[in-house]
């Protein structure tokens, strides 16, 4: 009961919108990038590399607003690399994101050595947390207030890009492009739609997307980098956007629902009777049980309309 | 020799010369000593008997991943489940034997076998779900990796820990469950033999039998096979038992082969390095020792780099990314290969109008 109420607390919720913060980046990464038609699993890579460059940038020049515009630019490049190599080369995108995200896990490891001289964590950079944010009147409101003021400056920043991206996807006619391009790339060069350029447009949205999501990593998770922190956020954003259906409302409502399953796993832990290592894995087991059922709920419903006669 | 396998040659040494290029320039850029460094990488290994030996104790387990994940990706699934398989291969292959009591010869090969059934039923796992749902594979693959490592920690901090070692760590296999030494001052063991017998045994699979003609024909061309009347569901089912056995097989070996206790607690990454060695082997088992030695000496030429000077070893996880990237890549090198065709054309038509 006790266990219960912990869960149901001010402070619980509290954490499940801080820990859903990354997921969301990740997740309007993924939308982006598949709504334009590329798969985009480099995510996990690029929050990886803008994790450790926040860092670094926020200790260099003790600026956050720095480092934030560095994470986001970085995140772009890397985008813009990508689409390069996938457009250019002609290469497998899931292959070139596993190896973006190779380069993304060894290379970090190497640039951590080489500014601090440790390949664990870059406590003894003096790097800048994001800072976190009242919000007046909001947060006088008794358990509201504890729930939604004093949050990080990043996850507000991820809550209002997802209604832009909203805004961009649906009702701009670069959204139009964009959606035009993933549907189909032929009739959509057919009506004199660039769609090279198109696409790097959604790929450096995209890395910068993921490059707010590592930034939060380090200046606001924890306030340092360390080895693999990222650990599959990129990869749940993947399956966030697929079950959300590749919307941003639907991307966000199970973001959320990640976010949760993590600050459980979180909360559990702190309590010794179950096991740490199975309540790790909370995350994981409800990312695959999530989209399990999502995809089979999907598939019922084509089916059903199939059925019936309706074609869509 | 054809013009296609020229080509790929080219493109190959092109895309290695490349990436190996880049790596000397960060060497250069971030070293104190760049030229000893760079002597150290290239030509390390061969130092003494002992490094060269730890390339091909290195070897030992790509193989087996990387004929797992070729299996793996035959029938063009996605599954990315080899780490998960080799992960929880070694666990299953440690807890035979650090429990079960069984003569020597007997009880390694009840450890490894147990581990392959372990990798298969983890690999089999992704696809199950896409058969029975519709999700996607690859997703749940890169997730399944995650639970596995976690779920091979718990098993062994709540069931096999031993307590009088201060780290991570099991208890201590039996003596029984040694695969022995094959060359003194090495710790090459009878792994290695294994694992070439899996890759000539993969090599006759897919190209001399039925089942391995359904594989490849599944893989081609999926429409045609279902077309054609094969069962494709069961087919890559199949394949998915297979690449996972191998890969579970594999992770029992490593643990058996090289270690007294279990001792991983994160994943050892060899699930990820089998994509590599399966790219470069251009998906074939044959080329499979080439690629893994391959992947082995520029590993074990960094460790030397790392121990013997200032740069390190994490530098050579760029350059393999960027070998990846230029192979994978149809259009890389496009042009000379449209010159190739271009000349190889022309001195045929000169040819015929002699």
């Amino acid at each position: 009961m006790e266990n219960f109420e912990m869960i149901l607390s001010a402070a619980f919720i509290y954490s499940v919108i801080r820990l859903t913060t990354p997921i969301i980046f990740a997740t309007l990464s993924a939308i982006i990038s598949s709504k334009c038609g590329v798969t985009n699993i480099a995510t996990e890579g690029m929050m990886l590399t803008t994790a450790l460059s926040s860092a670094i940038i926020s200790a260099k020049t003790q600026s956050v607003a720095m480092a934030l515009c560095s994470a986001a630019l970085i995140g772009a490049l890397i985008g813009g690399l990508f689409i390069l190599v996938t457009d250019k080369l002609k290469s497998n995108p899931v292959i070139t994101g596993l190896s973006f995200n190779t380069i993304a896990s060894g290379g970090t490891v190497f640039a951590l050595w080489l500014f601090t001289g440790d390949k664990g964590a870059s406590t003894s950079l003096n790097s800048l947390k994001a800072p976190q944010i009242e919000i007046p009147l909001l947060k006088e409101i008794p358990i509201l207030g504890e729930i939604l003021s004093n949050h990080n400056v990043l996850t507000y920043l991820a809550f209002v890009c997802v209604l832009l991206m909203s805004i961009l996807l649906y009702k701009t006619s670069l959204g139009l492009r964009i959606r035009a391009v993933g549907e189909n790339e032929e009739a959509a060069k057919s009506v004199g739609i660039h769609t090279t350029r198109i696409k790097v447009i959604s790929l450096l949205i995209s890395g910068a997307m993921s490059g707010l999501g590592g930034a939060f990593m380090s200046m606001g998770y924890l306030s340092w980098f360390s080895t693999n922190m990222v650990a599959g956020r990129g990869f749940i954003g993947l399956a966030a956007e697929a079950m959300g259906g590749g919307m941003p409302g639907g991307g966000l409502f199970m973001s959320l629902l990640f976010g949760f399953a993590d600050a459980l796993s979180n909360t559990l832990q702190t309590m010794v009777s179950i096991p740490a290592e199975l309540i790790q894995m909370i995350p994981y087991l409800s990312t695959i049980a999530g989209l399990a059922l999502i995809s089979w709920l999907t598939r019922r419903k084509i089916q059903k309309r199939k059925m019936s006669g309706k074609y869509v | 020799m054809n013009k296609d396998s020229k080509f790929e040659i080219l493109r190959l040494a092109s895309a290695i010369l490349i990436s190996i290029f880049i790596t000397f320039i960060v060497i250069f850029f971030v070293s104190e000593e760049p030229l000893r460094a760079i002597e150290k990488l290239m030509v390390g290994p061969l130092q003494s008997v002992r490094t060269f030996g730890n390339v091909i104790e290195l070897m030992t387990p790509l193989m087996f991943t990387g004929t797992g994940m070729l299996i793996l990706f035959s029938t063009k699934a996605f599954n990315l489940s080899a780490d998960g398989a080799f992960h929880l291969g070694g666990l299953a292959a440690a807890v035979v034997a650090i429990k079960a009591i069984l003569p020597m010869g007997i009880h390694p090969l009840v450890a490894i076998l147990f581990a392959g059934v372990v990798g298969a039923l983890i690999a089999l796992i992704p696809l199950l779900i896409k058969y029975k749902t519709g999700a996607n594979e690859f997703v749940v693959s890169l997730m399944l990796n995650y639970v596995c490592v976690l779920f091979a920690s718990f098993l062994v901090l709540y069931f096999f820990k031993d307590v009088s070692q201060g780290t991570f760590a099991s208890l201590p296999f039996q003596k029984t469950v040694s695969l022995g030494t094959l060359f003194p001052g090495t710790r090459i063991h009878a792994g290695f033999l294994v694992a070439i017998l899996v890759v000539i045994l993969a090599e006759l699979i897919l190209n001399r039998t039925t089942i391995g003609y359904k594989i490849r024909i599944t893989g081609d061309n999926g429409a045609y096979a279902k077309y054609a009347g094969f069962n494709t569901l069961k087919i890559i089912l199949i394949s998915q038992i297979i690449g996972g056995f191998i890969c579970g097989i594999g992770g029992g070996i490593e643990v058996l082969g090289m270690y007294s206790r279990f001792t991983w607690q994160k994943s050892m990454d060899f699930g990820w390095d089998g994509v590599i060695i399966s790219i470069l082997a251009k998906n074939r088992p044959k080329y499979i020792p080439i690629a893994a030695f391959f992947l082995a000496y520029l590993r074990m030429g960094a460790y030397v780099m790392a121990t013997a000077t200032d740069v390190q070893n994490e530098i050579i996880y760029v350059a393999q990314g960027i070998i990846i990237i230029l192979i994978i890549g149809e259009k890389f090198l496009g042009k000379v290969r449209e010159n190739m065709l271009y000349k190889a054309a022309k001195t045929k038509l000169e040819e015929e109008a002699v």
